[in-house]
């Protein structure tokens, strides 16, 4: 079934928790902000963006210069300013939440200059004088977009190559819809394509592995990275045609519950059910009466708040452990249970119920007791795999999790390889991704080229 | 309850709270919706040939998203005919008759002119009068206004010719427009003056439009310069009043205008010499209901202080003004930061370090700490630092004796 709220009710139900500040608001937070010393939130941001300086700037009515403090440091930033974790980065680490309590409203400040930016068509980085090197990049979520963006000032010739058709990642697959628009993300793409990153969508990419004897003869890695469809003739081998290649790749498929029933029609992962939300398409997507979602993490609560305003009538969140123990941050708790989520704590799934469709959950209770939670759709969201495969067949090393194992260049086992963000970091936020993306571009600039140069807020 | 009524140069007023001349003082009705607001006494807005008023006329100078903490005028004196103020006037003053009511007055230097007027005006039942030497744009151009309070001479001959007929007490307001305070205020004296009243409105520009690039206020894309006042001004009329103030051959009573928004700034120019103060810009965005704080403000400090009446503080900071040669060079005081208080915002740190001694350094938990061998005791970090109590100066005393720079040259 699919909801049946009405598309007025459902577009309420979606507005932006953290509406854009008006004028007068956002020259008053400005100037509430006590521009710190060496301040305690641009260390909390992962990007290292110089917040004070931003914030000023807004308050003196400079946004064209706030908004190039933000994106040198963050060339993600509008997305950040929406989706970042606030209240454990830089938020949480406002001198103003100690003092009063209130610290200053970072995140929106952020927006309200990034805004104006996009919305303004503003340029504000160019790309830089052809150096000649070309970069291949694969994945075109947060560390991607980041690394090409730093690697395009620098005058590298870059590509992305993305299997979906539009770029963005997770920025525009995977966040919850209240929180940001998939226009943000692919806003921000065009930031990036502006400056000469050249975009391969719909692009799978495929290690074809060669034999053992030509690629001692080559002295190359044994495998090599080739990108379907193919565009131009004999030219597909990314690490010949690109004199290095970063993997943005990300995490793979959502985990497997390996529980019986998890075939049933009614049963399908979260970032599925998300992506289906983005396209705000509301009535196409699935939808029950009554939602199970499984997990507890950052992705669980999107499942079950978007379930919850798409007009599911009883939404549930179940989960093995206890509320102290979920992985999802206070806050996003707390909202999921304002948008009047049942949580079902220390409870953990034995087998999804149904004659060819869902029609409950089976349960283990903490006291050893069964029971069997009545729903007709079933949401897992129990973290993503690795891609460790993919790794291993590229010939890269990986460490005991399944991650990608990279030197402080961002260099993988394979020199001419390199990487970040979630398939190195094995799951984190787009900020620390950008940040990722960031540092490798300085490590591809030094290891091509021996010269050393920093961005802002590489440390 | 404390006292709060006075008795300025003859003046009797409920409290030593007034209305000074200008916009808020414009008319009769204003006035009585004043004096029911709790203002003891309203100076009204100045009498004198009717003059015409451009548009637009005000200009203000913001902090931040703090509005107005300086004000800038070009507007004249009364546009509305001497006869309809002078008959609101008397109605106003038989209405109010505790209250008081003072007529300002600017009219050309003419000894016949003041002498008209100001027959004509202390008809009304008027408690008295201040005359207007200092208003500094516009009518200073018709050599009155600043042009008198400017020149001593002038400002003691005019003087003289209101004291001629006046039977009332005569206030001279000053222009602040001077190098030195003391000998327009002298000049008062010695022309019969029963108070002075300062400081008026300062010259200034209030800024540029810098997308027309036309200066503030906007006249049909021309600008003049304005006089000046609000919060920004109070220093620079606390320095005047305490300096007449402290003048051993000034001995009349001071009025003090300037920068005054509550009760606390009108105890700083009590105590620093003013028998009464006068209020215009924080009424002019406020309204006349910020009294009511004021007469509560007021009351209880003197409660809390043991004062029973207001009198009692006025000057009572004089002696507590000298000169810098007279300053103890012994006195030592250095900052100390409180670990449990800081924020650590690091601005101390970095006011220091750019703008003072560098002395503040930081210690392994990140928090600032200050050398107080290097640390010369300037306050800098105390007045940056948001966090109350965070950073204080803490005196360090060595045992030595108070001694000045004057004594240590005669040695």
């Amino acid at each position: 079934m699919n909801t049946e709220l009405s598309i007025e009710q459902i577009e309420q139900n979606f507005a932006e928790i953290n509406p854009r500040l008006s004028q007068a608001e956002a020259v008053f937070e400005a100037n509430r902000c006590l521009y710190c010393y060496d301040a305690p939130c641009a260390r909390a941001c992962p990007t290292h963006i110089d917040v004070p300086s931003f914030i000023k700037k807004i308050a003196s009515g400079n946004l064209l210069g706030s908004a190039r403090v933000i994106f040198d440091a963050n060339p993600i930033g509008a997305s950040c300013a929406r989706v970042c974790p606030v209240e454990v980065l830089c938020e949480g680490a406002c001198v103003e939440k100690t003092l009063m309590a209130k610290p200053i409203e970072i995140g929106r400040l952020q927006r309200y200059a990034t805004d104006f930016a996009v919305e303004n068509n503003k340029q504000i980085f160019q790309k830089g004088a052809a150096n000649g090197r070309s970069v291949g990049i694969i994945g075109s979520g947060p560390a991607g977009l980041s690394c090409a963006a730093y690697l395009a000032r620098l005058g590298y010739d870059v590509t992305i190559y993305e299997r979906k058709p539009l770029a963005g990642g997770l920025d525009t697959y995977g966040m919850a819809e209240y929180k940001m628009p998939q226009k943000t993300s692919l806003d921000e793409v065009k930031l990036v394509e502006s400056l000469g990153v050249k975009f391969r969508l719909n692009c799978e990419i495929a290690v074809i592995p060669q034999p053992p004897a030509l690629a001692e003869m080559l002295d190359e890695s044994a495998a090599k990275l080739e990108a379907f469809p193919a565009k131009e003739e004999n030219d597909n081998d990314l690490l010949k045609k690109h004199d290095a290649v970063f993997l943005a790749v990300g995490l793979g498929e959502t985990n497997k519950l390996n529980l019986a029933g998890e075939n049933l029609e009614g049963v399908m992962d979260a970032l599925h059910f998300i992506e289906q939300i983005k396209t705000r398409d509301w009535q196409s997507v699935p939808l029950g009466n009554t939602v199970a979602v499984i997990g507890a993490g950052n992705t669980a609560i999107d499942a079950v708040t978007q379930a919850k305003r798409l007009g599911a009538e009883r939404v549930l969140l179940v989960y093995r452990r206890t509320e102290k123990d979920a992985p999802a941050y206070d806050y996003e708790i707390e909202l999921a249970k304002k948008d009047g989520i049942e949580f079902v704590w220390q409870t953990a799934p034995l087998e999804i119920v149904g004659n060819g469709k869902v029609s409950g959950l089976k349960c283990r209770k903490a006291d050893g007791s069964e029971v069997e939670i009545a729903c007709d759709m079933v949401i897992k969201a129990i973290g993503q795999t690795k891609q460790t495969g993919f790794f291993q067949a590229v010939g890269i090393e990986t460490d005991e999790k399944g991650r990608v194992v990279v030197n402080e260049l961002k260099q993988t086992s394979n020199p001419k390889i390199f990487a970040g963000g979630d398939c190195v970091n094995g799951g984190a936020e787009a900020v620390d991704a950008s940040q990722a993306g960031k540092l490798a571009a300085q490590g591809i600039h030094f290891s091509l080229t021996g010269e050393a140069v920093k961005f802002a807020g590489s440390e | 309850m404390a006292d709060l009524s006075v008795n300025f140069a003859g003046i009797k007023s409920p409290n030593p709270f007034w209305l000074a001349s200008a916009p808020p003082t414009n008319m009769g009705s204003m006035i009585e919706r004043a004096f029911d607001a709790g203002w003891g006494g309203a100076v009204w807005k100045t009498l004198g040939e009717p003059i015409v008023n451009v548009s637009s006329r005000l200009a203000s100078l913001d902090n931040g998203a703090l509005r107005m903490i300086g004000l800038n005028n070009i507007e004249l004196i009364t546009d509305r005919p001497l006869e309809v103020n002078l008959r609101e006037m008397y109605e106003c003053k038989k209405k109010y008759p505790n209250n008081a009511v003072i007529a300002s007055l600017m009219v050309e230097s003419k000894r016949e002119a003041w002498h008209e007027i100001v027959k004509r005006t202390q008809d009304t039942g008027c408690d008295g009068f201040e005359l207007n030497f200092g208003c500094p744009h516009g009518m200073s151009e018709r050599g009155m206004g600043a042009a008198m309070g400017q020149v001593p001479e002038y400002t003691c001959m005019v003087t003289e010719w209101v004291k001629e007929v006046s039977n009332l007490p005569v206030i001279v307001k000053l222009t602040p427009n001077v190098t030195h305070i003391v000998p327009p205020g002298r000049a008062a004296q010695k022309g019969g003056a029963d108070a002075v009243s300062l400081i008026n409105t300062i010259n200034s520009v209030m800024g540029v439009d810098i997308d027309t690039m036309i200066p503030y206020p906007n006249v049909n894309g021309m600008a003049a310069h304005g006089g000046y006042c609000g919060t920004a001004v109070k220093p620079i009329a606390l320095n005047m009043v305490s300096e007449l103030a402290r003048d051993a051959e000034f001995n009349i009573p001071i009025s003090g205008i300037g920068g005054i928004n509550t009760w606390r700034d009108a105890v700083e120019f009590l105590l620093l010499g003013a028998g009464t103060v006068q209020v215009c810009t924080a009424v002019m965005h406020y309204g006349y209901r910020i009294v009511e704080d004021m007469i509560d403000g007021l009351n209880n400090y003197l409660d809390e202080k043991g004062f029973a009446s207001v009198n009692e503080i006025i000057g009572k900071s004089v002696n507590r003004v000298t000169d810098w040669g007279n300053l103890d060079l012994n006195y030592k005081v250095v900052a100390r930061v409180n670990p449990e208080k800081c924020i650590k915002c690091n601005l101390c740190y970095v006011a220091c370090e750019d703008g003072a001694h560098q002395c503040f350094h930081f210690d392994e938990n990140k928090f600032p700490y200050v050398d107080e061998a290097e640390c010369v005791g300037c306050n800098l970090c105390t007045l940056v630092c948001p966090s109350p109590g965070a950073v204080e100066m803490v005196r360090l005393d060595d045992g030595s004796n108070p001694q000045s720079w004057k004594e240590r040259t005669i040695i």
